[in-house]
């Protein structure tokens, strides 16, 4: 009992409770079939990994999820919501039963396979040790800036970050080419209003 | 008075979205040397954007923010990082070797600083713009939420 009120303690319980929080979210998000509620929940869902992120050092990808996740998806997710209905159809219980195999055999496997994997932090393992470590030695030489991260995705990988922008670009374009470019709705909003004798703002665009 | 539902939040919003776009910046601007960098800088600048077209309507975001600007923006920021790899072609280098950008030797690193920061303002026109591009996209499809709706 005693080792639980050692220096390790903390972190380690801030750990299980983000990761409960996430299993519980996850839970609902599988038994809940009002879309409004799961797009909400994928959201907070979102968050609460980012915030798991940073617990675990990963400051850059916690920023990207709280970002793309929290922010960016869930805006779409709302968007795309509104085109369909708001609620999903109940389904069959015995349905359920493959994809909870499937979900049961994967998870045994991974816990299986994370025995395996070095510890956090841990400055011996193959990830500090390759070529990281090799660039954390030569970055300031070569670079004078002292975020690695940003001189790897910048410098030394240039031609991967400038592919990464172009498919960035051609997914905007693309679901602009599918779903047009939005301005119908908006010149059909200037009509509306001013056939109504330019209400200025408001949405009635349908 | 034209009755608002949404007054509470319509005005937090507007103390907010200034507020988002500055952090936006900052995550920009620091990206060398804290962590983050153009990509998420700009998923942030067009949450801020996003956030406001939620918040005050599509219609009047659409008209500070023309989706015209939008993609244009979008492909700009494709032109500024390519167009740093020709300029370190022109000046001799290899495709976006930044040490050629101003033709330092060894050691100098004024090169590697503009070219990564041009290159990183670039990727967050690119990013910024083809996130409004698709949730405009997205939005102009449906009739917008009304006030009454939320």
């Amino acid at each position: 009992m005693r080792e639980l009120f050692t220096a390790d303690a903390g972190p380690a319980l801030i750990n299980i409770t983000l990761l409960a929080i996430l299993f519980i979210v996850a839970i609902a998000i599988a038994r809940l079939r009002s879309l409004f509620a799961i797009v909400m929940l994928s959201g907070v869902y979102s968050l609460v990994s980012a915030a798991w992120y940073i617990a675990v050092d990963a400051v850059d990808v916690g920023y990207t999820e709280a970002a793309v996740g929290a922010g960016m998806s869930t805006a779409v997710l709302l968007g795309a919501m509104l085109l369909t209905a708001r609620t999903a159809k109940p389904e069959k219980p015995l349905k359920r039963l493959g994809p909870f195999i499937i979900c049961g055999a994967t998870a045994v496997m991974l816990i299986y396979a994370s025995v395996d994997l070095p510890g956090l932090g841990d400055p011996n393992s193959p990830a500090n040790t390759g070529a990281g470590m090799t660039y954390m030695h030569v970055n300031w030489y070569d670079m004078g800036i002292p975020n690695v991260v940003t001189s790897v995705l910048a410098s030394y990988r240039g031609f991967d970050t400038m592919g990464e922008t172009v498919v960035v670009f051609v997914a905007g374009l693309a679901v602009a080419m599918l779903l047009g470019f939005g301005e119908r709705s908006l010149a059909e909003t200037l009509r509306s209003n001013k056939k109504k004798g330019g209400k200025g703002k408001g949405g009635d665009a349908s | 008075m034209k009755s608002d539902h949404h007054m509470i939040l319509r005005v937090i919003a507007k103390c907010f979205i200034p507020l988002i776009m500055i952090y936006g910046f900052y995550v920009q601007f620091h990206g060398e040397v804290g962590p983050g960098g153009a990509f998420q800088a700009g998923v942030v600048i067009a949450v801020a954007i996003i956030l406001n077209a939620l918040i005050f309507g599509l219609s009047s975001t659409m008209k500070a923010v023309p989706p015209v600007f939008a993609r244009t923006v979008a492909a700009v920021g494709v032109m500024i990082y390519v167009g740093v790899g020709f300029w370190a072609l022109l000046k001799g280098g290899l495709f976006l070797e930044y040490q050629a950008l101003f033709g330092e030797g060894p050691g100098g690193h004024h090169g590697q600083h503009a070219g990564v920061i041009i290159v990183e303002l670039g990727v967050l026109c690119a990013v910024a713009g083809a996130m409004v591009t698709i949730f405009y996209a997205l939005a102009g499809r449906v009739a917008e939420i009304r006030d009454e709706d939320w």
